[in-house]
């Protein structure tokens, strides 16, 4: 494929996955993201590959680290709740070292929460969700074709790196209908001869594995995943600016919240307010350089979220609080407005908004 | 049985293991290697190890291996084996692993029909985390955490894993043994070995239970141990095959 089609958000990441030479799909049914198993359950037994609808969302992430640890190119997605079961099994992934993607096409909570659009998991995915302090590559996506293009580069760095990825998405971005084109496969293909495969020959088994029990051993372990992490910190930050060269304040928003931060930019510049945006791309790595560079030309940030506030500490640590820090934000589904936005951005030019 | 004590399995690294004395890990272990040598499978076997006493079993087993999280060794197997059909792939648990904690994970494999191996090794007991009550504790036994004997009223009773999978219909075979005296330990491994034979046949989902010692937590020695088993885990345990499509079809 390499026209344009119109696709659903989460169809979109089903498709590419398919077309980056992922042949294996574990999931469990949960709304907003149930496209993505419906699409994978069609379309795998089409490519020869295997769709298995699990028993649970732990099944489901266990099913991936063996396919994982068996050197198959995999992939789950779920949506918050689902997500949260999966925590044990992604940080024995993320110990084991396995790449696999784990897409989140988050809704409200915290609890059963609900079934509209949210960005309340950032704090899970992007400071490690499960016990023992690790890290996941996450991308945001904001439109349909970037649901496609990031799965694609997901797969990449997932295999480059020997670590899970997580697509970070939301319901309105999941289920919106959009132009795509799907790319030809350009994800890298890596030799795995690290993975458990049978010996066939082979002088030493392949051993995939977390448990270190002595503890100078896990230490060691641990000093190499942070050599591997600050190895992504400085390879892969990535992020969008928008009119951020002459902006006095700058907006900081990730997914569907940017688009509509975009918006209310539009409406800012009409009136003469220079407001710019500057969307994190990767959530981890979270692009520091953008922010270290602004806050020496604007006057002031304004985080926008669908929660009540989680990657605001991100933007805070990366500007160093040099320059004021506001925040907007929506929860339970709700989602704001271009206007709410406008509104936020005159209160702090006009110096009606408090520090 | 001459030979089978004189020579290591070569599925089997010559090194010594972690397991008490006189604990029946070490010798189910050497029964699957055993069995490995004979199929001549060893090259395109993939094991999964589970959280318990034998979560080192990677160290002993000469052949590729994952170690799964507490429980989940039945869906680690199944993502392994969907991308490698034609290999030999087993999981090694106990009945904390896997009818506790793990019991979602073993019921659906089963009833999935997915054709993986599983050796489910049952010593009524939560052997690593120190001597703890297991879904299979028996009624009136004393653990840790059952100080004044498993209590039916509120514990209920223990649960037979074998008879319970063998009403579904994705198992090929179900058998549960003992390894407490030569001829039961010949009986043991020619399950375990059917086991791997209908794996490979593609006929479905295998699982062969062994009763199993566990002299530290239960406070006896290895012979006291032996003798526990036969008196109290066979009657509730009985031994026997609860299923077996090759017979069946007979
Ligand atoms: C999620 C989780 N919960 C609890 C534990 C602690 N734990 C380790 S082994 C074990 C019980 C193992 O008992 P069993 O499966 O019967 O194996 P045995 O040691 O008796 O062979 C428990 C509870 C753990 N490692 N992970
Ligand atoms: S604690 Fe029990 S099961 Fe574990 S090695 Fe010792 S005897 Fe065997
Ligand atoms: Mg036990």
């Amino acid at each position: 494929m390499s026209e344009k089609v119109l696709m659903k958000g989460n169809e979109a990441i089903a498709e590419a996955a398919v077309a980056a030479g992922c042949r294996h799909y574990f999931g469990y049914p949960i709304t907003p993201q149930t496209e993505i198993p419906e699409y994978m359950s069609k379309r795998m037994p089409q490519v020869g590959g295997v769709f298995l609808q699990a028993e649970s969302e732990v099944a489901a992430i266990n099913m991936v680290y063996g396919a994982a640890g068996a050197g198959a190119r995999v992939m789950t997605s779920s949506s918050s709740p689902g997500i949260s079961l999966k925590q044990e099994g992604i940080s024995y992934t993320a110990g084991a070292e396995l790449p696999c993607l784990i897409v989140n096409i988050m809704r409200g909570g915290p609890g059963l929460g609900g079934i509209q659009p949210a960005q309340s998991d950032y704090f899970q995915a992007t400071k490690g969700g499960g016990h023992g302090g690790y890290r996941n590559i996450v991308l945001a996506p904001n439109s349909v074709q970037e649901m496609a293009d990031l799965t694609m580069l997901g797969f990449s760095l997932a295999d480059q790196y020997r670590n899970p990825v997580m697509l970070l998405g939301d319901g309105v971005i999941g289920q919106m209908m959009e132009p795509v084109e799907i790319k030809e496969n350009n994800t890298r293909a890596v030799e795995k001869p690290w993975a458990a495969v049978g010996m066939h020959g082979r002088a030493k088994p392949n051993i995939i594995n977390s448990l270190y029990l002595k503890a100078n051993e896990l230490e060691d372990h641990n000093n190499r995943l942070q050599k591997k992490y600050a190895l992504m910190r400085g390879n892969e930050m990535r992020w969008e600016e928008i009119h951020t060269q002459d902006a006095e304040l700058i907006l900081v928003a990730y997914g569907i919240t940017a688009r509509i931060a975009q918006s209310a930019i539009d409406i800012a510049r009409e009136n003469g307010k220079k407001a710019g945006l500057l969307r994190p791309i990767s959530l981890w790595p979270f692009p520091e350089p953008p922010f270290v560079r602004l806050a020496k030309t604007a006057t002031a940030f304004l985080t926008l979220e669908l929660s009540a506030g989680q990657m605001i500490e991100d933007v805070r640590l990366a500007t160093r609080d040099a320059k004021p820090v506001y925040f907007y934000g929506r929860t339970g589904g709700m989602i704001m407005s271009p206007m709410e936005i406008y509104q936020e951005i005159t209160k702090i030019l006009d110096g009606k908004e408090g520090k | 049985m001459a030979e089978v004590l004189f020579s290591r399995p070569k599925a089997l690294f010559d090194i010594p293991t972690h397991y008490c004395p006189g604990c029946h890990h070490g010798i189910i272990h050497r029964l699957v290697a055993e069995v490995i040598d004979e199929l001549g499978i060893q090259e395109k076997t993939i094991g999964v190890a589970p959280v318990g006493c034998a979560v080192l079993a990677y160290d002993y087993f000469n052949f590729d291996m994952l170690e799964a999280a507490h429980g989940r060794a039945p869906a680690v197997a199944t993502g392994v084996k969907r991308v490698h059909p034609d290999a030999a792939v087993f999981t090694y648990q106990g009945d904390g692993d896997l009818a506790a904690i793990g019991c979602a994970e073993i019921v659906h494999a089963a009833a999935r029909g997915e054709k993986i191996t599983t050796i489910f090794v049952n010593n009524a007991i939560y052997g690593m985390t120190g001597g703890q009550m297991a879904p299979t504790t028996l009624v009136g036994q004393v653990t840790s955490t059952s100080p004044y004997g498993r209590n039916l009223e509120t514990a209920g009773m223990p649960i037979r894993v074998s008879e319970m999978l063998a009403t579904l219909d994705g198992p090929a075979f179900i058998a549960r043994v003992a390894v407490n005296t030569p001829a039961n330990m010949n009986k043991a491994k020619a399950a375990i070995k059917k086991a791997f034979e209908l794996q490979l046949s593609g006929q479905g989902f295998c699982l062969v239970e062994v009763l199993s010692i566990c002299p530290t937590n239960w406070g006896k020695t290895p012979l006291e141990a032996v003798k526990w088993l036969e008196e109290n885990m066979v009657p509730h345990y009985p031994l026997g095959v609860y299923k077996d499509v090759q017979e069946a079809a007979k």
